[in-house]
């Protein structure tokens, strides 16, 4: 749905996005995860036909961004939720998604059923005729997320939807785009939420002006490979060290009280025969698993490499 | 330019517009209290001081007050233009907005009829009013009534439009470098100048403002101002600049 190839957007001398490739599929949830400044907003705006590409290519849904007679189409099957939520605050939150789904050329009927809907899954159906500008943050970025969706786009891009929400609004916010991805709508998610981005995105890229990785929350959390067996017992005795460095000469293992942990390669399979070495030199277990690196572990060993 | 998407971009203004009551205020009050005080005028200069008005005075005063509107022309846009394009940088509501399937051009254009229309409207309505009101109190001293004449005519329906587009035009260019509503209205309020300068050398008898002939040639320049600013201002209203220049 969404494909991007040596994606560049230069300001001056300055390289916001240098280079990005990447393939978004259809009803997929793909989290663009980056420090600020990294290029997240920048290629969000490229990508809605906000501003100009300097080099490379993109498509969505077939559509090419740049090129003017496809702009236009591209901007009617996209919604986008931008990091300022802005509303007409003045307007009431009927009027301010009316507005757009007006701009949007959304037939009347269509226009009027799906604002309610949407008012109504978010919780603001009560409150149509108030002025936005009295709602609280959450309700503003709820109405900001149903303006996106008063036309019923098949991409939708969020840029930092969650950002300065109190954890409830977080909630409901995320628990929306869970639902919004069981409608297989392709959603784009701009966060620097690694929690968000891991409960919510099939996909993350890793983005620091370049894109440092692309790949499942687990693919990412593996990169940088360092998973551990771990094995709690009552007494850490040398007996024991001695028996499982016997039985893995190449494992690195270290002792912090009554925890070992043994670094080999492929955890998962060797933790059986690591539980199994312990317990013939004597030793009891009180816990035996692999535990291995977070996604923030691989998110800062990316970005502080590149950094 | 379709426009139908341009008008959905006015009415979204009208409707703002009608939440704000400065606006109101100063598309509603302004020209009242100017159709007012002119008329007070008019009827004082004959009436109360010692009548020592003379026609030929009086002909020569009614088409430099008809001229006060063009200079109103640009009062009541500044405010609009304003509110129209810095209220949208102020509540970050232009992001969303260029990212509708609606053209720069198409943006511009229902933001310049959101500032064009009721500023015509007002100072068109106004003016008539004030024609009227004129000729109810001048029609003693003259023994005619002095208006409509082609003057009046001009200024009302030649000037006061393109003294308002000149106005929108110069506001647009103004909105895009500062991010204050009131900065906005007050360098917008320089379009001014030029209308005060043609009054006051009206004033001073160094143009006859009565005279077609001579409001035809400010009209002419006016217009051609209106074309130098019109490149300037699609030069500056393009969406990667909104986004990523305009301060």
């Amino acid at each position: 749905m969404i494909e991007t190839e040596r994606l560049t957007k230069r300001f001056g001398d300055l390289t916001a996005v240098d280079g990005v490739s990447f393939k978004v599929d259809e009803g997929e949830v793909f989290g663009f995860l980056g420090p600020n400044g990294a290029g997240k907003t920048t290629t969000v705006r490229m990508l809605c036909c906000l501003i100009s590409k300097t080099s490379g290519e993109a498509r969505i849904g077939g559509y090419e961004v740049g090129n003017d007679g496809d702009s236009l189409k591209i901007r009617k099957m996209i919604g986008v939720v931008p990091d300022n939520v802005g509303l007409y605050e003045a307007l009431s939150a009927y009027k301010n998604l009316d507005i757009y789904g007006r701009l949007y050329g959304c037939p009347d009927a269509r226009r009027k059923e799906n604002i309610q809907r949407f008012l109504t899954i978010l919780d603001l159906w009560e409150k149509r005729d108030v002025a936005a500008g009295a709602f609280s943050k959450g309700m503003k970025q709820k109405l900001a997320i149903a303006r996106s969706l008063v036309h019923d786009p098949q991409v939708l891009f969020m840029d930092e939807p969650t950002a300065n929400l109190d954890p409830e609004a977080a909630k409901t916010v995320r628990d929306f785009i869970l639902e919004l991805k069981k409608e297989r709508r392709t959603i784009f998610l701009n966060t620097h939420n690694l929690d968000e981005a891991q409960r919510i995105c099939d996909r993350i890229a890793i983005l620091n002006t370049k894109l440092m990785a692309t790949g499942t929350p687990d693919e990412l959390e593996r990169m940088v490979g360092n998973r551990k067996t771990v094995v709690e017992l009552e007494n850490a005795s040398d007996q024991v060290v001695g028996a499982v460095q016997k039985r893995f000469p190449a494992a690195k293992i270290s002792v912090d009280g009554v925890q070992l942990s043994i670094d080999v390669p492929d955890a998962e399979m060797k933790t059986p025969d690591i539980v199994q070495a312990v317990v013939q030199a004597g030793g009891r277990v009180h816990f035996a698993g692999v535990v291995g690196s977070t996604l923030e572990d691989t998110y800062l060993k990316l970005v502080r490499r590149d950094q | 330019m379709r426009l139908s998407q341009a008008w959905i971009v006015t009415s979204k203004d009208f409707a703002l517009f009608r939440k704000r009551r400065n606006i109101i205020y100063s598309v509603m009050v302004i020209p009242i209290i100017v159709t007012c005080l002119l008329s007070v005028v008019v009827w004082y200069i004959q009436h109360k001081a010692n009548g020592t008005v003379s026609p030929a005075e009086l002909t020569v005063l009614l088409p430099a007050f008809m001229f006060l509107y063009m200079i109103l022309s640009g009062i009541i846009p500044t405010t609009i233009a304003s509110y129209s394009i810095v209220g949208e940088k102020v509540e970050k509501s232009m992001e969303p907005l260029l990212a509708t399937p609606t053209t720069d051009g198409e943006i511009l254009f229902g933001k310049w009829l959101a500032a064009f229309v009721p500023g015509v409207a007002a100072v068109v309505g106004f003016g008539s009013v004030f024609m009227v009101t004129a000729d109810v109190l001048s029609h003693g001293t003259l023994g005619y009534y002095y208006f409509p004449n082609w003057s009046s005519t001009t200024v009302l329906f030649l000037l006061v439009p393109i003294a308002i587009i000149l106005s929108v035009e110069w506001n647009v260019l103004v909105s895009s470098r500062v991010s204050d509503v009131r900065i906005a209205q007050q360098l917008g309020s320089l379009v001014l100048l030029p209308f005060a300068g043609i009054y006051l050398s009206g004033e001073l008898s160094l143009v006859d403002l009565g005279d077609i002939g001579n409001l035809l040639y400010i009209a002419a320049a006016m217009a051609f101002a209106c074309l130098l600013m019109l490149y300037a201002v699609q030069a500056t209203f393009q969406r990667e600049a909104i986004l990523t220049r305009w301060k």
